[in-house]
């Protein structure tokens, strides 16, 4: 009989499975499902630069199913709940689809709610975020009659969705603001609930001079107790206090309303996985990947691919009643933009820390860890290299699934 | 790298942080108390102390929220007990490593 494989989630984790098993898994075999809310794609990265003016919503928004391969059913509908114990996902509206495997790849959200005071009368008005196309829209609007005062840029609790944004958002603001002749009468203040900027202590020690070198203000370990939008200003659980005219935050970052649904996450409805299979630590015909796991690896792109490699592999092995390769070394990749038209890249893993050396080729081109413009250039690239050869699932040159042990490990 | 703490010689990572937190004792996390300004350690700083190492053990990660959502403490005590870095502190003075960041 033919069995049927169920993806839930049409980001770039789900995609990037269903384009990498629907050529792996014959079709007179499996029968494969890719189950989203929005028939709308969105390369998220590019959130960061919508609200400077840097790229048009016509850059970042394509169709969801014009990168769904062909033998791959894109059904567009809300998960309502999944019940492993019985191998089947209802949908909102009353349909139900059985599955013989599953893989969520529902990714994370905003949460704003979470945060008193956040969802106040000011929301969208001077309380902005660029973590949604709506937020980035209209922050886009208000930079763009913003003439002076002070900018906060705020990350309200860990783990978030790329979690070096808010600080490329602060270089990135700093440089915007420069160009528009208004920089002199801007404050640019960068708030953490980590204990610096950067907390690792090679990049800490190599990068930490980024913002006094920019003029922007560093406050540290505050936790937001509420947003006080009468009087703008955020408050901290210890009674410190941060005044705004801007404020543009990260809200709290959780797992898909279905996972809460379902009961099948933590706290923040991250749900349970293996760190090195992808399997479910539940449930052994249920694999998650990217932003939903609870894994403690970055939410990034560049971690649901190198985590579909390694899922790809143990999906086969699962099917072929055999052990699961334990491989996903939690490698992550990522520019961030340092303004100036200059970006850093960073690589790491579970194990190793972000270092210094050439990337990703032994001559490089690129530089770790180093301001430069040729990573800036690869980080504009990168949205051609999404879409046409990431989505698909296909490997990317040079740089493998696993991190390669830096030279001074 | 070796450090002194309370008498025993244990082993740390540069920022001070237990590296093996089978060498925690009582008496240690006494000492790293005084060392990080929070003095002596009442039954309410041992309750979170206790609570972040079984939690650890178990491989959970610790958050602020799920400190103050464990029904040991409200976030609000736990930053009257460890103030300036509640989690950062009560993670030291309980030999677990430091919550994790990104870079």
């Amino acid at each position: 009989m033919i069995k049927h494989l169920l993806i839930l989630g049409g980001g770039t984790a789900g995609t990037i499975m269903a384009n990498n098993l629907r050529r792996r898994l014959p079709a007179s075999d499996w029968h494969m499902t890719v189950v989203d809310r929005s028939d709308k794609h969105l390369y998220q990265p590019g959130l960061l630069f919508l609200p400077f003016g840097k790229y048009e919503e016509s850059d970042i928004i394509r169709k969801t199913c014009d990168f769904i391969p062909e033998g791959v059913t894109f059904t567009q509908a809300e998960v309502d709940q999944i019940i492993p114990e019985n191998h089947e996902v209802t949908i909102k509206g009353g349909s139900t689809l059985k599955y013989d495997l599953l893989i969520i790849a529902t990714g994370c959200r905003t949460a704003p709610e979470e945060t008193a005071g956040m969802l106040g009368p000011k929301w969208r008005v001077n309380v902005h975020d660029f973590y949604t196309l709506d937020g980035s829209r209209a922050l886009r609007e208000k930079l763009k009659s913003f003439t002076g005062g002070r900018v906060v840029v705020h990350i309200n609790e860990m783990p978030i969705k790329c979690p070096v944004a808010p600080l490329e958002f602060t270089f990135l603001a700093d440089t915007f603001f420069r160009e528009q002749g208004v920089r002199d009468k801007v404050t640019l203040t960068y708030v953490t609930p980590l204990s610096g900027a950067f907390t690792k202590p090679k990049a800490s020690k190599k990068l930490g001079h980024l913002l006094g070198d920019k003029g922007i203000e560093l406050v540290t370990d505050f936790v937001v107790e509420k947003v006080d939008q009468e009087n703008n200003k955020l408050v901290c659980f210890d009674g410190r206090e941060v005044p705004y005219d801007l404020l543009i935050t990260t809200p709290t970052n959780m797992g898909d309303e279905a996972v809460r649904r379902s009961a099948l996450g933590d706290d923040l409805d991250f749900i349970a996985t293996q760190k090195h299979t992808l399997q479910s630590v539940e449930y052994k015909d249920v694999f998650i990947i990217g932003d939903a796991t609870n894994l403690p690896a970055s939410k990034a792109g560049s971690v649901a691919h190198f985590e579909s490699e390694t899922l790809a592999d143990n999906i086969l092995l699962h099917i072929a009643g055999k052990p699961l390769k334990e491989e996903f070394d939690g490698h992550s990749n990522c520019f961030i933009e340092s303004g100036n038209g200059k970006a850093l890249l960073i690589d790491f893993n579970y194990e190793y820390e972000p270092h210094e050396g050439p990337f990703p080729f032994p001559f490089g081109p690129m530089r770790l860890l180093e301001e430069s413009r040729v990573n800036h250039w690869g980080k504009l690239a990168f949205r051609h290299i999404y879409w046409n050869v990431l989505l698909r699932g296909w490997p990317l040159p040079g740089i493998s699934r696993q991190k390669k042990k830096p030279a001074d490990a | 790298m070796k450090k002194t703490i309370a008498g025993t010689e244990i082993d740390v990572n540069e920022e001070g942080y237990l590296a093996d937190a089978t060498q925690w004792n009582e008496a240690i996390a006494a000492a790293i108390a005084t060392e990080e300004g929070i003095g002596a350690l009442t039954d309410a700083h041992m309750k979170v102390v206790i609570y972040l190492r079984e939690q650890q053990a178990k491989g959970a990660s610790l958050t602020i929220r799920s400190m103050g959502k464990s029904g040991v403490v409200t976030t609000k005590e736990l930053y009257d007990l460890f103030p300036g870095g509640p989690l950062k502190k009560s993670s030291k003075i309980a030999g677990i490593p430091k919550p994790v960041g990104c870079i």
